[in-house]
């Protein structure tokens, strides 16, 4: 390993300027003659559109044009998408209402879009919006998942029930044979809380059109930048796909929450050329929490079943998973397949039976977010093995041993066949690290202060490097998830790397230079990673599910194999040997057998120059290009172990110890690693502890700032003890897993199962606020240990 | 976000003239709080405008008040609904019961409000305060005009 190589605990490139301040994000970006949107927004989560007068607005000073759905239509411009076909049970498609960008008739969630002011200021819009008179009639609404199919409100035509589609995984004859001649069968209900994603950048966009050359620009907060211009070229129709340029520069976060093609971005191109000047739109926060799709959402009815000896033979689940008023972009994938085929957890489940129930409601739309659908997995799958440890009278942590697969690969029956994995190597590990044997001290030593002490389990899986592109095809995907690369080589031997993953906060420009690094033998900083413009990157699937080291580095190698593969014929031509004799190594060509060789930069240099190339056959210049395409999921896995201590006068709980011990496979940047964990934990750690999306029977958003919203900060969490255990995945050149996501998939379970161990008490919902907390133990107040 | 309020003042006038007053938009004008135009429309309809703030949250609301179930002199339903704009909207409505008592007139209230838009995003915790506050202030305003010194004058 070298000091900027795969492996080394390299500082990221990109944080000097993020730091310093000198990111550039979407709303830096300012263009001669902008003018500023501002959308009216419904207050009313159901409602009929009776007319819009604009009439008054129009006239307000600084308004350069107000636009309505009609206008829209007028111009032919198509509705949002959903990009993942599901189908029921009984075979029919999904039912997907309209979804317009601007409303057309009728407003479905409070904070859907009705109307846009285009002004010369942002104040001057906003006093325009003001002065718009829109007519409603008000609708009874829903808003309560698991009320959804029952209500006698009607959402959209196509669905008089609200059903989007009844979906259903697994074998039911199988599984319902194995809870027959179950031993004890455990039986749970879960919530899993909506959330609000919460970037620190709220989204943003800036639409220009250049009349001379009938070029369209957008600046947009995108995970996937060729992903909108495909949906905004080729489904909604704003501009012809080789016209459209999409830039998404520094983006501060988006976690799911900007993988999706909106409304707003929609509306800022498509305006950008009625008007004739550029059109910007920056989200403020109420906005965000309005309309940045939320996640999770679910209400689920969960069995276990074991036999005689504790092992588990069959687990069956039923959900209700909210999908809000409109099907957002992958929003069909997540309560489906990015959710049963991760039932089985890290466990040996014969028989898995998993029923979906997908449903809209009068609020914002509800897509992927950070584990898309499989934290909820996680969640279902450790709080039942945890509660049936508990009702077994087994220790969990042996419970889970037992259960584990441990021979490879393992083929589920939801789909996934596991690749590689030693589930209990982490288990052991984590066991160390979390100190687990003297825990009864601690709990003992907690109780001498009154105060209760829990433990609590989670041994997560997820799949990520999504998705090989021929399966998720034939599961109803409407693109294929491979990634492209292209290592460009300057005469100098510098590099550029231009690459269709997206980084906003991953750290790419660091961990993807030292890939090149280490490939190529030469220094970090001779190495540039370009992201995030359709102009310079030919095409990219973007960055979400933890792809981008498993797919996206893996494009990148096989670039660099190619790279070195010419690179060889050039120096074959200027050491005047033959190709076969020439080999790479330490970052110089040289003839094999002798002590000639060529430095990376000279070739690099000759490749251009081409002053020794010899006849017609190489072609001069140094620049490659591949796409990759995974032939399987990656499956990361680990144990995460969470220890509290509550007080129950207070109803405060605490966390005191937090050890991480996960398997990411080959380890690029441990530093980068580490803190991906840190951060996937705290937004765990937040959904179990403190965050939740309200809306009240009317359909308001009551949780619609940080008032009412309680992000996680530094003094909810522990330091966190992370270790590692690496069984490199077979299925990709470089061996990685993915990171991104494990500790917001790993955390909640995590954090219940300690709080309900702590508690003595065998359920609390999500958030485990103190109100919830000190509730909760009021019932099962154990008597305190004398002093 | 619905709320619901219930309770009663001590009027220090006769029933006949409280349910006058009930009745009688000067009054009321001058009782809403915030109120800016109370406009009789019909014998049961008014059209009005009223500053209202809820935490952060300050607009002007426009809209309609219509009496119902009127049974002179002993009480009527009021209720309102009105749009402040980008700030939202407020609905609801009030019974009130009209009782002689030693004194002057009992009136007892039962309130049932609903607001949404940026009001119950922002405002959500505060807004029974708010109500409480502003049923407050509409009686404390109407039982001075009723008092005999403020008649006087």
């Amino acid at each position: 390993m070298t000091a900027t190589g795969i492996g080394a605990p390299v500082r990221r490139k990109e944080d000097q300027r993020f730091v310093t301040g000198q990111g550039r994000y979407v709303d830096d970006f300012n263009r001669p003659g902008q003018t500023y949107a501002y959308f009216l927004r419904s207050p009313h989560a159901h409602a009929t559109i009776r007319s819009i007068n604009t009439g008054p607005a129009k006239i307000m000073p600084g308004v350069v044009a107000i636009f309505t759905g009609d206008d829209l239509a007028a111009d032919k411009i198509g509705g949002l998408i959903c990009g993942w076909m599901i189908h029921s049970k009984d075979g029919s498609p999904m039912k997907a209402g309209p979804h317009p960008a601007l409303a057309q008739g009728k407003v479905r969630y409070v904070g859907d879009h009705v109307a846009v002011v285009i002004a010369e200021t942002l104040a001057q819009a906003k006093d325009a919006a003001e002065a718009i008179v829109v007519d409603y009639e008000v609708l009874p609404a829903v808003a309560d998942t698991a009320q959804a199919t029952k209500s006698s409100v009607q959402i959209h035509d196509v669905s008089p029930d609200n059903t989007v589609f009844n979906w259903h995984l697994g074998n039911k004859d199988e599984t319902e044979a194995a809870f027959a001649r179950a031993k004890h069968v455990t039986k749970i209900d879960l919530v899993n809380n909506r959330l609000v994603p919460n970037a620190l950048e709220p989204r943003a966009a800036l639409g220009e059109y250049d009349p001379g050359n009938d070029n369209y620009t957008l600046y947009t907060t995108s995970q996937n930048p060729h992903v909108a211009r495909l949906v905004l070229s080729a489904f909604i129709g704003v501009a012809p796909e080789h016209k459209l340029r999409v830039i998404a520069p520094d983006v501060g976060g988006g976690f799911g929450s900007k993988i999706f093609i909106y409304a707003e971005e929609t509306v800022c191109v498509w305006a950008a050329k009625k008007v004739k000047r550029p059109v910007k739109w920056t989200s403020d926060r109420t906005e965000a929490f309005l309309s940045d799709a939320h996640g999770r959402d679910h209400v689920t009815h969960a069995e276990m079943a074991t036999d005689e000896n504790g092992k588990i033979i069959g687990l069956r689940v039923h959900t209700i998973a909210n999908l809000g008023a409109y099907l957002s972009t992958f929003s069909s994938s997540v309560p489906t397949y990015l959710y049963a085929p991760l039932l089985s957890g890290q466990y040996d489940i014969p028989a898995i039976y998993c029923e979906v129930d997908a449903v809209y409601t009068n609020t914002a739309p509800v897509d992927a977010y950070r584990g898309a659908g499989r934290p909820e997995a996680t969640f279902v799958v450790e709080r039942l093995v945890e509660k049936t440890a508990r009702e077994l009278g087994q220790d969990p942590a042996e419970l889970r041993r037992k259960n584990y697969v441990t021979q490879f690969p393992h083929q589920t029956p939801v789909i996934m066949a596991y690749d590689t994995g030693d589930y209990a190597a982490s288990l052991d590990k984590a066991l160390e690290l979390a100190d687990y044997k003297t825990f009864p001290q601690r709990k003992q030593e907690s109780a001498r202060r009154g105060k209760l002490r829990g433990i609590g389990f989670s041994s997560y899986i997820e799949a990520c490097g999504i998705a090989p592109s021929q399966a998720v095809g034939s599961l109803g995907a409407g693109v294929g998830l491979w990634e492209s690369a292209e290592v460009r080589v300057n005469p100098t031997g510098s590099v550029e790397v231009l690459t269709g993953s997206h980084s906003h906060g991953q750290g790419h420009e660091t961990t993807f230079a030292q890939l090149v690094s280490d490939r190529l033998g030469i220094p970090i900083d001779q190495v540039s990673i370009v992201h995030g413009d359709t102009d310079k990157v030919q095409f990219g699937m973007g960055t979400y599910g933890s792809r981008s080291g498993a797919v996206g580095m893996s494009a990148i190698a096989k670039a660099i194999d190619k790279v070195i593969a010419k690179g060889k014929k050039v120096a074959a031509h200027v050491l005047e040997a033959s190709e076969g004799d020439i080999e790479f190594k330490d970052g110089k060509f040289g003839v094999a057998g002798t002590d000639k060789t060529l430095g990376f930069g000279e070739v690099a240099l000759q490749a251009y120059i081409a002053h020794k190339f010899s006849g017609q056959d190489l072609e001069p210049g140094l620049k490659e290009g591949a796409f990759y395409d995974p032939t399987n999921f990656t499956f990361p896995a680990g144990v995460h172990i969470c220890e509290v201590e509550i007080d129950p006068d207070t109803g405060v709980t605490k966390i005191e110890r937090w050890t991480a011990v996960d398997d990411f496979g080959v380890i690029i940047n441990p530093m980068i690693v580490e803190g991906q964990v840190h951060g996937g934990i705290a937004q765990g750690v937040g959904q179990a502890l403190l965050e939740g999306a309200f809306y009240d029977q009317s359909g308001q958003l009551i949780t619609a700032s940080f008032n009412d919203y309680c992000m996680p900060r530094a003094i909810d969490l522990p330091s966190f003890q992370v270790g590692m255990t690496v069984t490199p995945c077979p299925s990709n050149p470089l061996g990685i897993k993915g990171c991104g996501e494990a500790g917001a998939i790993a955390a909640p379970p995590a954090v219940i199962n300690a709080i309900t161990d702590a508690l003595g008490h065998e359920d609390i919902a999500m958030p485990a606020t103190p109100q919830a907390v000190w509730r909760a133990a009021q019932k099962t107040r154990m008597p305190m240990a004398a002093e | 976000m619905a709320m619901t309020m219930q309770g009663e003042v001590t009027l220090p006038a006769d029933r006949a003239a409280v349910w006058a007053a009930l009745n009688d938009p000067d009054v009321l004008k001058a009782s809403i709080p915030g109120c800016q135009e109370l406009e009789k429309i019909s014998d049961t309809e008014f059209q009005a405008i009223a500053k209202v703030a809820v935490g952060p949250v300050k607009a002007t609301f426009k809209g309609g008040v219509t009496l119902s179930d009127l049974d002179p002199p002993n009480g009527y339903t009021i209720s309102g609904e009105g749009q402040g704009g980008i700030a939202g909207w407020a609905k609801g409505g009030a019974t009130v019961r009209l009782e002689d008592i030693e004194g002057g007139t009992k009136l007892v209230y039962d309130v049932e409000a609903n607001v949404g838009g940026k009001i119950a995003q922002l405002g959500g915790r505060l807004i029974n305060g708010v109500a409480k506050k502003y049923a407050d202030e509409f009686f404390g305003n109407f039982a001075k005009i009723l008092s005999p010194e403020e008649s006087a004058a």
